[in-house]
């Protein structure tokens, strides 16, 4: 393998780790606040619709981009209606909604452009296309660096560099605000949270509704920068993958944003078994690339990797004792 | 002074940190609270002592704002303040120490303090805000904790501070703590009794909530007693005495005598040799218990609760691994690993009351026929051929262990958190005394049971110990190990401290026992 | 609050979450400009008014059964087992090894290997998960939703790989021998003057049944069942009473992906008589609204079971008759489980709301 391949596949995996990454921080915001979230997928699903539809009609990426979000935000307050103000079992509401995002995009898309469930293809503005950086094409003379600048890192979609962003921002709000103090202690002692005088009920819909807007732009990318259009189940378990890396990742951004690179990474070099059979010398079915981040997951949740805690009050709705 | 407070009128001289008038609260049926009138004048110590389910926590969860009187007005310094919450209990200045704390785990005690009194959106300011503050408290008060320990490593004396500290980063004047000696060692306790005397002198008001005596005495200026709701009472510390207030407590001289003939005791049926346990964090909580019972009597472990007896019982009824030797009529008892786990325990003819019947002895949810096969499924009596069990024996005999123990409502069918208290705890006794066993481990037989089934119960122990049982009988109740035990061995920090005869030692003899020292006064 | 009689708990909560769950799908048919009467009228008549309907729904009530106790079983036990639709699609990999490399004389023997086969598939399928669950506390939700992904990689890789056999283009495996074919049920005596026209559901139905009962007198007729309900209840307690928590959990477990596992005999040897890709298409998942529906009893899930093969077949003859897609069973089953499950304690409260105005008017009202 050359270190062009090498280039092309790393770029392939920055762009198949941006809506993971979108999502691994919705369901962080989520579960870090103690409410488990298994309806990443169908979250993502929905608003890849909303984005595909609301953009091939419209023709802006930018107007697909906020109903996608709004999707997703519709479907992250019935989660925060049915957890927290109805205390249900989080576990199936996340199921339940799921099945709702599979069949109600494909209802919503059959009727409104009658092809069979999914939206025209989209292109131009109504697309997020890429963006070159400053002296990309200058840069390419320097040895290694230069192409890695040029491939790997310049030329995305401008909601690429909002994901990564969106790590920074995660970390700094969690760690350093007074809002990340109280999503921290709400997710592990809502009961401390209560007493402090704070909400736990509106500290777990803000959260809630973060997640929803962090899902709004995984759709959004999957529909509108990704792919060209909105597919039936485009989504593909990319919001059970996320949930893995955040898993993976134990529940912090940082280390969110290389499982979701290393999960990309993977998602990539399932496109290249030719690759994969040159690097370890034997033929890989390609299905094993496929599960392989679902094993990696069962392999941490097994705590062979350093023991992965969720925040201690996850699932568990708050109830005020005596 | 005293009948000023009992009336609830400020005298001109000294101006009332809290004042309730007329509090009422009812929870359906029950009323918790009922026209509750009491005055705790600024920069005293103020006790409030009842027993169980009189009605303490629910005031205090009123004045925190958790629940919302029906009726009534609180006055904090002087002016009528409305607390629906507990944001505005903290901005009345009110901070509250719970029984069980309320503190985020696997946060420094910089973090914890500052959660929820944070100064701005950024953390950062804050943070260095509360770090010198807390060193200002800390010299003040005898409160030292490191800043930036997790509250995960500390331990429970440490983690109170903590929520004391947290309270007064708030600027709390007014300081509750609810059972705050509960889970202490003596020595954090006293510890802690200075801090409250510290306090006091920088001008802070402190309600203690007990049920200890002791504590009354030693570090209120006031106290306040209620029962079954009401507040029977409010005298001068330095006016009373410990009799007194136990009789205002309980409503009536009860002596808990039991009627019972003397023990016959007979062989030895539990040997115990240097039993110790560990408990998930690996801290030792059982460090060497050696102690022998006898057919025919009943051994009372006396202790503040946390001093191992849960672990003594846990151990004995195979849900916790010890190590050591125990004999069981000569025979050895395994410790650890296969037979040990409950169902070979009750093979081996152990019965267990265990001291938590709601999380423990019960499956709420399970009607009382179901329950009463809890633990005893493989019965012989209760199988209808290899393969089923039979639910129409189990139903039978429901129905006769419910006349038998007098429970009610007699339904088998009813799930056993329909049942009182009293009912769900004589429907678990019906179920373990019945089995007729060699020994019988019992924790806490009457907390939250009524006085008629108290008696009830009692007699059922004295029956089972003359019918030839060894009896193990843990309790938090002094009064009931002292008249119902044969013999009481004494437990501190995980050690039997002693074992003394009920006929010729005492409560002070056993107290001081229980705080960990000896009769001479020497510290253990 | 009030407590609910327990009639009403048993019948009146699902029935208004049901309602629930109807009004809305309803709304979402109106909001895609169809007419939620006339889809109803096309759901009954292709599913309930001709024995070739029965023959559909019968034969997804099938295998809603299995997957519905699959649920139910690990839910006594407190988990909750979400990999139905990995165990079954492996159990159908199991019944598929079963067929076609041992030559059975007959059917009936055919089919107890085939059972044996799916369902040893399933449990194997969820040993690993609930060895980690028992042991390490790994959360059996995430671990079996991760199953399930793996079990279609790993099938994926079955059927394209291995046992595809040469020249074929799908991926699946060849045709069963025939004399692994079951019975459908206008084969069997009795049940062909019922069912006139070849239909789609098999003997597996009468297994489906006989494994409701036998689960129902497993869980309230058993030490076992016992067992497993009290620590499904609470883990301290079974703790006390000596219950062993690392057997129940595996066994509960096993059990449950063996049913799951057991499916497959009714749509890969019973149906499709091949493994494709994607067997258990959904029946899985189903599987979890049918136990919710059904409040976790057998005879419920029967119930249940025949409701979502009712609204399968429907969905299906909708997708076929009228310009509602296909995917609005999905849209309902979602819904379903929404409202049985995650919404169960509003539609408590709505019902304890309307029984206070049936017995207390004047209190109701005083509320008010």
């Amino acid at each position: 393998m050359d270190y062009n391949t090498l280039l092309q596949i790393l770029d392939t995996a920055v762009r198949f780790a941006t809506p993971l990454l979108f999502a691994c921080l919705a369901g962080l915001y989520s579960e870090r606040s103690g409410v488990f979230d298994i309806g990443l997928e169908g979250k993502m699903l929905i608003a890849a619709m909303c984005a595909g539809a609301v953009a091939a009609l419209s023709g802006s990426a930018w107007l697909g981009l906020l109903a996608g979000i709004g999707g997703a935000l519709v479907f992250a307050l019935i989660h925060g209606v049915t957890s927290i103000t109805f205390r249900g079992n989080q576990l199936i509401s996340g199921v339940a909604l799921n099945f709702l995002a599979s069949g109600l995009t494909v209802l919503v898309a059959q009727r409104l452009f009658q092809q069979g469930g999914r939206t025209p293809p989209i292109s131009g503005e109504a697309r997020f296309n890429p963006i070159t950086l400053p002296f990309a094409e200058e840069a390419r003379q320097i040895p290694l660096i230069g192409p890695f600048y040029a491939e790997v890192i310049s030329g995305h979609a401008i909601l690429v560099y909002l994901a990564f962003a969106s790590v920074a921002l995660t970390w700094w709000a969690l760690y350093r605000t007074r809002f990340g103090l109280r999503l921290r202690a709400v997710g592990e002692n809502p009961a401390a949270v209560d007493t402090a005088g704070i909400s736990v009920t509106r500290l777990r819909f803000t959260a809630l509704l973060i997640t929803g807007v962090l899902c709004g732009l995984a759709g959004a990318y999957m529909a509108t920068a990704l792919q060209a259009g909105f597919g039936k189940e485009m989504t593909a378990g990319r919001g059970y993958i996320a949930l893995a890396a955040l898993i993976f990742a134990k529940w912090r951004p940082i280390a969110a944003m290389w499982a979701c690179l290393l999960f990309g990474f993977f998602q990539a070099l399932a496109l290249r078994p030719d690759v994969v059979e040159w690097m370890v010398r034997v033929k890989v079915p390609v299905p094993f690339l496929d599960a392989l981040p679902y094993m990696l997951t069962v392999f941490v949740l097994a705590g062979f990797v350093g023991k992965a805690i969720p925040p201690r009050a996850g699932g568990e709705p708050y109830v005020k004792e005596r | 002074m005293a009948a000023d407070l009992v009336e609830g009128r400020p005298a001109a001289a000294a101006p009332f940190a809290i004042e309730l008038k007329g509090i009422s609260k009812a929870f359906g049926p029950v009323q918790a609270n009922k026209d509750i009138n009491f005055a705790v004048p600024k920069g005293t110590i103020h006790g409030i002592i009842g027993e169980n389910g009189a009605g303490k926590s629910t005031l205090m969860s009123i004045l925190y704002g958790f629940y919302k009187a029906d009726a009534g007005q609180i006055l904090i310094n002087g002016q009528l303040t409305a607390i629906p919450d507990s944001q505005a209990a903290i901005r009345a200045g009110i901070g509250m120490v719970f029984q069980h704390f309320k503190l985020v785990q696997n946060f420094s005690v910089l973090e914890n303090v500052v959660l929820g009194a944070e100064d701005g959106a950024l953390l950062g300011p804050s943070l260095r805000k509360a770090r010198a503050e807390l060193q200002r408290l800390s010299r003040e008060y005898e409160l030292d904790v490191d800043p930036d320990a997790l509250i995960e490593d500390l331990s429970v004396g440490h983690q109170q501070r903590v929520e004391i500290l947290k309270a007064l980063y708030r600027q709390a004047d007014i300081l509750i703590l609810d059972e705050p000696t509960g889970v202490l060692t003596p020595a954090e306790a006293d510890h802690l009794f200075r801090i409250l005397h510290g306090l006091k002198a920088q001008g802070k008001t402190i309600i203690l909530i007990t049920h200890k005596l002791r504590e009354i005495m030693e570090a209120t200026d006031h106290v306040s007693v209620m029962r079954r709701g009401t507040m029977v009472a409010t005298v001068k510390t330095a006016e009373t005495g410990p009799e007194a207030l136990a009789e205002l407590m309980v409503g009536r001289k009860v002596l808990l005598e039991v009627e019972k003939p003397p023990a016959r005791p007979g062989e030895v049926v539990l040997d115990l040799q240097d039993l110790r346990v560990k408990d998930e964090h690996g801290v030792e909580r059982l460090k060497g218990v050696s102690l022998q019972i006898r057919a025919g009597e009943i051994l009372g472990i006396a202790g503040v609760a946390g001093n191992g007896q849960s672990e003594l019982l846990a151990a004995l009824g195979g849900m916790m691994k010890a190590t050591g030797t125990a004999l069981l009529n000569g025979a050895p008892l395994p410790l650890s690993g296969r037979g040990a786990d409950g169902q070979s325990r009750r093979h081996a003819g152990i019965a267990h009351v265990p001291e938590d019947r709601q999380h423990y002895g019960l499956i709420l949810d399970f009607t009382a026929w179901e329950n009463v096969a809890f633990g005893y499924a493989d019965d012989p009596k209760y199988q209808a051929n290899a393969l089923f069990l039979s639910n129409e024996a189990l139903r039978a005999d429901t129905a006769r262990k419910m006349e038998t123990f007098d429970v009610r409502p007699p339904d088998p069918w009813l799930a056993a958190k329909n049942f009182s208290g009293g009912n769900q705890q004589k429907l678990v006794v019906a179920r373990e005394f019945e089995q007729n066993p060699k020994l019988l481990l019992v924790g806490q037989p009457t907390r939250g049971v009524d006085i008629g089934a108290i008696e009830f119960i009692h007699n059922q122990l004295i029956a089972l110990r003359d019918a030839g049982a060894a009896i193990l009988l843990v309790s938090v109740e002094l009064d009931e190990i002292m008249s119902l035990s044969d013999r009481i061995a004494v437990m501190f920090d995980g050690r039997i401290m002693g074992t003394r005869d009920p006929a010729t030692t005492d409560e002070r003899e056993l107290g001081l026992m229980m705080a960990g020292m000896t009769a001479k006064g020497e510290a253990a | 609050m009030d407590r609910l009689p327990k009639w009403a708990d048993i019948v009146l909560v699902p029935f208004l979450s049901l309602v629930l769950a109807a009004a809305v799908s309803a709304v979402v048919i109106l909001a895609i400009g169809q007419d939620p009467w006339e889809a109803l009228t096309v759901m009954v008549e292709g599913s309930l008014m001709s024995a070739y309907g029965w023959g559909y729904t019968l034969y997804y009530t099938t295998s809603f059964i299995f997957t519905g106790l699959a649920v139910t079983v690990a839910f006594h036990a407190g988990l909750f087992n979400i990999g139905g639709e990995g165990q079954a699609q492996m159990g159908g990999l199991g019944v598929a090894l079963c067929c076609l490399f041992i030559p059975w004389p007959h059917w009936s023997l055919a089919l107890l290997g085939a059972a044996l086969g799916g369902a040893a598939f399933g449990a194997a399928w969820i040993a690993i998960p609930a060895w980690l669950q028992a042991k390490r506390g790994s959360h059996i939700v995430i671990t079996t939703i991760m199953f399930n992904y793996i079990a279609s990689s790993l099938l994926i890789y079955m059927l394209v790989d291995v046992l595809r056999p040469k020249g074929e283009q799908d991926p699946a495996t060849a045709r069963f021998p025939s004399v692994t074919n079951l019975p459908k049920l206008n084969e069997l005596p009795g049940l062909d003057l019922l069912f006139t026209q070849e239909v789609r559901a098999n003997v597996t139905l009468f297994i489906a049944l006989a494994a409701a009962v036998a689960v129902w007198a497993l869980l309230w007729r058993t030490r076992l069942g016992y067992a497993i309900r009290a620590f499904g209840k609470s883990q301290p307690a079974a703790k006390y009473a000596g219950i062993d928590a690392t057997r129940i959990t595996m066994i509960a477990l096993l059990l449950s992906g063996a049913l799951a596992g057991l499916m497959a005999v009714n749509n890969v040897m019973g149906e499709a008589e091949k493994l494709v890709g994607n067997s258990a298409s959904g029946a899985g998942f189903i599987g979890i609204a049918v136990a919710l529906m059904g409040r976790n009893h057998p005879i419920g899930v029967v119930l249940a079971a025949l409701l979502f093969g009712f609204l399968f077949q429907g969905g299906a003859e909708l997708g076929l008759w009228t310009k509602i897609p296909i995917e609005m069973r999905i849209v309902v089953q979602g819904l379903v489980i929404l409202f049985t499950g995650a919404l169960d304690m509003m539609v408590r409260m709505m019902l304890t709301r309307i029984f206070g105005l049936f017995r207390n008017p004047a209190r109701a009202q005083g509320a008010a």
